[in-house]
């Protein structure tokens, strides 16, 4: 096979790439250095520090590994992500895609769809009036008035608030993938006397594989820096929901500690990367 | 990769709003020939936060000063740039704009925020950006203690525009039903949980409500810890150093446990997102008993006309006390009653193209006729001794703070490392309402503390 298709030559095909590349250098690349560079500061919004930063090593990375709201964030993020994305989202998406059909299907479509592509701010603000303990829908639905859903169950709160939000696009994206498997293998299965378990672990699973990788793979990055439930909570009661994504927003930008932020940042960016290489390297093993 | 997408969207949009605020405010000479623009921004807006404040503006003070400009022969077109935010968001929205080189031309800060902005050069002296700033005439009319808001090592940063009391507020319904007096005023904090006790007996939802915890922010330290802690004797800072785990610190602590472990107030009230504004609403709903606030809570909330909790009967309805010491005389300078006080400013941003028209737009809103015109509707302590004499006799309640509570007042320590005390006061106030012990909280308190204040030397516990 030819490595030059397009006939164009090497200076030629490099112009082509080159604006591509220069805008990932300037809004991507720079920025991550940039980034780097600041988490070894104590860089700070406001004060003396803000007019004259101080080279600080790796003090920053050290504080942030160390501290006690750091991990318990890591953590609450980690349930966050398995709750809401892998478990929420992959699965309800999966179901809805495969049990639904005709007329129901696509009025199902559309609410969850609705759901995807409101903006974030209408909905927490939906939300918060569903989950209000006062004068919230749900508690006056359930008969319980004063019921502190954000404040008692703050976790399952955002959890179920990003299953709701998110489902349409793992639905789509299965509901795409099924329409390929063969019909014919299906039929044969159900011939051969398999029962609706085994069908799908043998017939649609092996299919849709690469599907449900690279859906987990960026429902997982999507939820690990989704900030949204910070509209929803602030992070509270005390930090009970703080994922990392508020928990940098309120130390770099509410705490005004630039520095700091941009070291649990980076080492954010680093989580992202290692789950990142782990659903590739799962994808490249099937092919 | 995904991180820096969220994190940066986020100062995206805050920078965006930036942006905004300086195409607005530096793109003079679109139109109107050679018109200078100004631009000037509170946190204020027409029918939310402090309403009367940016009505003020757009439909008295701006009209006026281009027409009192234009009678001098400039062409000032003023723009007003309205916020109505939490004071935090505020805060942080101001130091990007500022840090990027953006931002109004007259803008409002706290004055608590003047050290941290004066020492990251985000705002300068005054007299650096406009020589004649000292020589104001305004200043005569000025009392030192509010000067000394807009004083940062020594320099004046900014104009002051007004300052505060803090004063308990009761329900006198409430308190009727509870049999308790209509001129209530306790002499001691057991006479404050004594009062509570008997609210709650008569079925008061919320006895009292003195704010907590780290939602609600500098809210919890001003209109909590601080004038505790001055009943109990303490200061955050005296002497050069920082109150650790000292016994008035842990006096405070105790009170909330008792408050809040006793079933007194509502927990959970001061960790929702939203606490604050829904304490204002349950007291205007008459749901809770004693609640202390400063005097924005009678004008800019409870305030019939106006206010984001309306309450239609606040004068009759609505009582208030001076805050006691822990006992009689253990307040600081052993004071029998104790309040804190502080004010917000007006300043010049740097960056300004027209310093000397920003700075007149700046005196302009602080000369006599237009704080008259200001506090015509919502009358406020202004800075002015000569405007008060006249306009808070109407007032019975800011009377009463400025004739009872300003004289035994005291204020935050200007230091640029106080926001980051107060944020740890704060979780320190959550963690015992969330039922950690007050020793083990204070003590937690004064660990974080020595990290803030640069170690246990800068510490009197």
């Amino acid at each position: 096979m030819s490595t030059d298709a397009a006939g164009l030559g090497r200076v030629r095909a490099s112009a082509f790439v080159a604006p591509a590349l220069i805008l990932i250098a300037v809004f991507l690349v720079f920025p991550a250095l940039w980034v780097v560079l600041l988490g070894v500061t104590n860089y700070r919004l406001t004060g003396l520090a803000a007019a004259d930063p101080e080279f600080v090593g790796l003090d920053n990375f050290v504080s942030a590994l160390t501290d006690g709201r750091f991990l318990d964030s890591t953590w609450l993020t980690v349930q966050f992500v398995l709750g809401s994305a892998v478990i929420g989202q992959a699965i309800l998406g999966f179901t809805l895609a495969k049990v639904l059909h005709g007329r129901v299907k696509r009025f199902v479509e559309g609410l969850v769809i609705l759901a995807w592509i409101l903006p974030s701010a209408v909905v927490s603000f939906l939300w918060i009036a569903l989950l209000d303990r006062d004068s919230g829908t749900l508690n006056t639905l359930l008969g319980i008035p004063g019921f502190p859903w954000l404040l008692d169950h703050p976790m399952l709160s955002i959890i179920v608030f990003n299953t709701w939000r998110g489902t349409a696009f793992s639905m789509m994206l299965y509901g795409a993938a099924l329409g390929n498997v063969p019909p014919s293998h299906l039929e044969s299965a159900r011939l051969a006397g398999a029962n609706g378990w085994q069908q799908l672990r043998d017939v649609i699973f092996p299919h849709i594989r690469g599907h449900i990788l690279t859906n987990l793979l960026l429902i997982s990055l999507w939820t690990f820096n989704d900030f949204t439930p910070f509209l929803l909570t602030a992070g509270g009661p005390d930090g009970k929901s703080e994922i990392l994504a508020v928990h940098v927003y309120k130390v770099a930008l509410q705490g005004g500690e630039l520095g700091y932020g941009a070291a649990v940042s980076t080492v954010i960016l680093l989580i992202n990367l290692v789950v990142a290489v782990f659903y590739l390297r799962l994808l490249r093993e099937q092919r | 990769m995904g991180l820096r997408k969220r994190s940066l969207s986020a100062v995206a949009v805050l920078a965006a709003s930036g942006l905004a605020l300086a195409a607005c405010g530096q793109s003079g000479g679109s139109g109107g020939g050679d018109a200078i623009e100004l631009t000037i921004t509170q946190n204020a807006i027409s029918g939310g936060k402090n309403a009367a404040a940016a009505d003020h503006l757009t439909k008295w003070l701006i009209p006026e000063f281009e027409k009192a400009m234009k009678a001098k022969g400039k062409n000032v077109k003023v723009k007003f740039v309205p916020n109505g935010v939490d004071d935090e968001q505020y805060k942080t929205k101001l130091a990007l704009d500022l840090k990027s080189g953006k931002g109004a031309d007259v803008i409002d800060i706290d004055g608590i925020w003047a050290g941290e902005f004066a020492e990251a050069g985000y705002i300068k002296p005054l007299a650096e950006l406009v020589p004649e700033a000292d020589s104001w005439d305004g200043w005569a009319q000025i009392p030192e203690a509010v000067q000394g808001l807009a004083t940062f090592n020594g320099k004046k940063y900014a104009l002051p525009i007004g300052t505060d009391g803090r004063v308990l507020y009761f329900n006198k319904t409430l308190f009727a039903k509870a049999g308790l007096p209509a001129d209530w005023q306790p002499t001691s904090w057991q006479e404050i949980l004594d009062a509570g006790g008997k609210l709650k007996a008569a079925g008061v939802p919320v006895p009292i409500q003195i704010n907590a915890g780290t939602a609600m922010g500098e809210a919890t330290t001003m209109q909590g810890v601080l004038p505790l802690l001055a009943g109990a004797g303490g200061e955050v800072y005296s002497g050069g150093k920082w109150s650790g785990a000292s016994q008035p610190i842990k006096d405070v602590l105790a009170f909330y446990q008792k408050i809040y472990g006793g079933g007194l107030g509502d927990p959970k009230l001061q960790q929702e997102a939203k606490g604050r504004d829904k304490s204002f609403a349950q007291f205007a709903e008459g749901k809770i008993g004693i609640l202390l606030e400063g005097d924005y809570f009678w004008r800019g909330v409870l305030n019939p006309q106006d206010g984001v909790a309306k309450m239609a009967d606040r004068d009759q309805v609505v009582g208030y006390a001076k805050i006691p010491a822990m006992e009689p005389g253990k307040g600081i300078r052993g004071q029998d009653f104790v309040s804190m006080s502080g004010g917000a400013l007006r300043t010049l941003n740097p960056n300004t193209k027209h310093p000397k028209e920003a700075f007149e737009l700046l005196a302009f809103t602080l000369s006599p006729e237009a704080l008259k015109q200001e506090t015509k509707g919502n009358v406020r302590i202004t800075p002015r001794t000569d405007v008060n004499k006249e306009i808070l006799t109407g007032d019975p309640l800011l009377q009463f703070i400025s004739e009872e509570v300003l004289p035994l007042t005291a204020y935050r320590p200007p230091l640029a490392v106080y926001p980051q005390v107060s944020v740890a006061l704060q979780e320190a106030t959550a963690a015992v309402v969330g039922g950690t012990p007050p020793e083990q909280a204070a003590a937690d308190y004064a660990k974080k503390l020595e990290g803030l204040v640069g170690g246990a030397a800068n510490i009197a516990s």
